[in-house]
């Protein structure tokens, strides 16, 4: 037998599986006996078997490097799934539905009454630097008030068992046909395991968000036009912008295939000629969605995009300059935006953040910065960021003096003791870090994908999970454990 | 639909059509060459000029031996042509159209470029050959049967046979044009063991040996199997097959006036053609003008819809 569970020391951490040594939690006692009777030749099996299913499903993420440009890389994928007891999982829920609200509450107040910076909730200095509030969406309600249709929300937990939101993405958030993904080739290497819990299903995203994104259209028809806008091939997310688009039965379009013509009416260009557009989900940067209202030279975006937006005669899904809400700056702040928009106290806790353009705290971060994570406000993907523990001592003060310099552009949070879960590494098991990123959709409805995309940092000890850096994932399954 | 996309349905459907013919040939030859007479000199020469390499052949190589023809048809990067490049192609295309068309047909394009870059260092062996170029020749029957089995018939599926049988019209054309002038020219009636191994081996490119032998029920005769690849529509590799599917995609598909009518012209050309008749030269300016009508009948295709 290949997994002893005597050997796998979770402290100092919180790991979602097992309690103490030998001692898995509840919701996981079948699982890792399950496991514990698997022979390393059966464990070389499964592997075999997930990589395979991967390589054949065409499951990749592109990376760019410098020797061989854009190449495909199969998804690194952990068959031992993470569980969280649907109990624990319909808090969490309420949480982010409670989060979601108040934040496209917020962009509306920003780009309409200004409401939260006059009775100053909020430093109206913040908005005048932040990369991402677009003063061209000035005086626009879009429909239902909604800006953030779909956000993607990463959940750590810290050595205590606490959750945490880390982030908000309200941009272009990727990842969630991984999570579909991921699913389907667990049903396919390990149908025994299904039989032994009672998982609840996430297959029905994909109709969730064209439900939602035919609630956006402007004209009333029976069966809008919904296209995906997409970058193109060489985007790191362009297999899931396919995936979305195929799951939905909309069309796939990149920027040339779509024209604005002089009513601002939006059309795409197909074999018999124009036809009318309702609905962009749009998987393209704000800065490059029309040349003729951004960067000029973009050449992924449509000219006149935004008029038409503006007009009303087309919705765009995330909306223009919802991304104001996902700086980092501005998250340290969502606390108190939940108690002012809602009146209500946040469910789910902020990891504690530090904002640099405040003296005291810079100040702090400066001195602590050996226990700090430092985050440039606009960056993701895991880019830009200073992981203080692990730094050199070159590293700690090339970013003290990229904080002194801009220090509206930094928050730091105290390092935390992510969680961790037993991933296989050959064929042992050793704990390894993981986040968690659900997705909630907003439409005239608000529903939550049943768990979300789990991210393991594979390298040992390492917290980061981005793809682009050596993360992997996992199968994140909510158990109905009332229900055996 | 949209153009952009119809654009690499088609193209997808070129690619995968092409690297399925030249495995064809390359396979035929093989057999052909250790069937002859060792002082017999037909080499490998002939497929470069089938396939229309020469030029960027000679820029890379000096002699068109096997090891090196070989190797520049199927597994060579420097030529755009080659096997491993049309697959490549091929899986480029489906990969921005993999919302399109069943996610079962991307998996087996998918396996299939990647199949053939595995087995690309043991194709170069005899040993191995048949084996690598059998799954390539196989695969694409898979995908297109796959494809007639699950696609809706739409315009999608109309761009997908446009593509393959105007792919396929001109990998005939090839075929039949630069495997018959390295026969013996002009002789009728009948012929010698040695010739009739190279008229069969046409006919063995296009897997049409067994069919020929059902439908002409004939010795093997130049007229015969001219007759049969141009003109008898019941082979489905056939050109006259091939232009008759292309004006059947043109009735399903929009705006098609032109389109329609560069194959009707081109089907008339053919009904008018007299294999009997068909001395080398002639056979080789016939083949000229019928490829002359597929490019214009591509172009009226893109000017049209992409």
């Amino acid at each position: 037998m290949a997994i002893r569970w005597g050997n796998y020391y979770p402290t100092p951490f919180y790991d979602e599986l097992i309690r103490v040594r030998n001692k898995p939690r509840d919701a996981a006692l079948e699982l890792c006996e399950y496991l514990k009777n698997l022979s390393e030749k059966e464990i070389n099996e499964f592997k075999t078997a997930s990589t395979t299913a991967i390589q054949v499903m065409g499951i990749t993420f592109t990376v760019y490097s410098e020797e061989e440009g854009s190449i495909d890389r199969a998804w690194p994928f952990d068959i031992i799934p993470r569980i969280i007891p649907k109990k624990e999982w319909d808090q969490i829920e309420k949480g982010l539905k409670q989060r979601v609200k108040a934040l496209n509450m917020f962009i509306n107040d920003l780009y309409n009454e200004q409401n939260v910076l006059k009775d100053q909730i909020l430093p109206e200095s913040l908005l005048e630097h932040s990369k991402n509030y677009l003063p061209e969406c000035r005086g626009i309600t879009p429909p239902h008030g909604i800006w953030a249709h779909i956000c993607g929300s990463d959940l750590v937990r810290d050595e205590n068992g606490t959750v945490y939101v880390l982030e908000d993405n309200l941009r272009v958030p990727s990842g969630v046909s991984y999570m579909l993904e991921n699913r389907h080739v667990m049903k396919r290497v390990f149908p025994d395991m299904f039989e032994k819990y009672n998982i609840l299903p996430i297959d029905n995203y994909p109709s969730q968000l064209y439900d939602m994104l035919s609630q956006m259209s402007p004209r009333k028809v029976h069966q809008p036009e919904i296209v995906v806008l997409t970058p193109g091939i060489y985007n790191s997310a362009y297999f899931e912008h396919a995936y979305l688009a195929q799951q939905m039965g909309a069309e796939l379009v990149v920027g040339s295939d779509l024209v604005v013509d002089e009513d601002d009416i939006v059309h795409m260009r197909t074999v018999e000629g124009l036809a009318r557009v309702d609905v962009i989900y749009r998987r393209i940067d704000d800065a490059f969605l029309d040349p003729e209202a951004f960067k000029e030279d973009s050449m992924l975006g449509v000219p006149g995009l935004m008029r038409a937006w503006k007009a009303g005669n087309v919705a765009l899904v995330n909306a223009p300059g919802a991304g104001v809400a996902d700086d980092k700056v501005v998250y340290a702040f969502v606390p108190d935006l939940i108690r002012y928009y809602l009146n209500e106290e946040p469910l789910i806790p902020n990891v504690p953040t530090y904002k640099c353009v405040n003296k005291e705290e810079r100040d702090h971060v400066i001195d602590n910065i050996d226990k700090m994570v430092v985050k440039p406000a606009n960056e993701s993907g895991g880019y830009g960021m200073l992981i203080g523990p692990h730094a050199s001592k070159a590293e700690r003060e090339k970013f003290i003096r990229l904080i002194r310099r801009d220090p509206r552009n930094y928050v730091a949070q105290p390092m935390l003791l992510l969680s961790t879960a037993p991933t296989l590494i050959d064929t042992k098991v050793e704990p390894r870090h993981l986040d968690l990123r659900p997705f909630i959709l907003s439409g005239m409805t608000t529903s939550v994908t049943m768990g979300g995309l789990t991210r393991v940092a594979m390298r040992k000890g390492s917290t980061v999970v981005n793809s682009s850096q050596g993360g992997g994932s996992k199968d994140t399954w909510i158990v109905d454990m009332e229900d055996k | 639909m949209l153009s952009r996309v119809a654009n690499h349905i088609y193209w997808l459907a070129r690619y995968l059509e092409r690297a399925e013919n030249t495995a064809r040939l390359i396979q035929v030859n093989t057999h052909l060459l250790l069937d002859l007479p060792r002082d017999v000199t037909l080499g490998w020469e002939p497929i470069v000029d089938m396939l229309s390499f020469r030029e960027t052949f000679y820029e890379h190589y000096d002699t068109a031996d096997e090891k090196n023809v070989i190797k520049f048809v199927v597994t060579d990067q420097l030529n755009s042509g080659s096997i491993i490049n049309c697959l490549a192609n091929a899986k480029e295309n489906a990969r921005i159209i993999r919302e399109i068309i069943p996610s079962e047909a991307w998996e087996l394009i998918n396996q299939l470029y990647a199949t053939a870059k595995e087995d690309s260092q043991s194709v170069l062996t005899r040993r191995h050959r048949f084996e690598c170029l059998d799954k390539i020749v196989s695969g694409n029957q898979t995908i297109t049967g796959l494809m007639g089995g699950t696609m809706n018939r739409d315009v999608g599926y109309s761009f997908l046979r446009l593509g393959r049988h105007l792919e396929r019209a001109d990998m005939t054309t090839r075929i039949i044009d630069v495997r018959s002038a390295s026969l013996l020219p002009n002789v009728s009636g009948k012929l010698t063991a040695f010739e009739n191994i190279q008229w069969m081996s046409v006919l063995k490119s296009l897997t049409a040996y067994q069919m020929y032998r059902q439908e002409m029920r004939l010795r093997i005769s130049r007229a015969d199997i001219l007759e049969f690849l141009l003109k008898r529509d019941i082979f489905p590799r056939s050109i006259s097959h091939s232009v008759k599917q292309l004006g059947k995609c043109a009735g399903e598909l929009p705006k098609s006036q032109a389109f329609k009518k560069k194959v009707a012209e081109m089907s008339g050309e053919l009904t008018k053609l007299d294999t009997r008749d068909l001395k080398q030269e002639k056979l080789h300016a016939v083949i000229d003008d019928l490829q002359a009508a597929l490019i214009k009948i591509h172009n009226t295709i893109d000017e049209t819809y992409f």
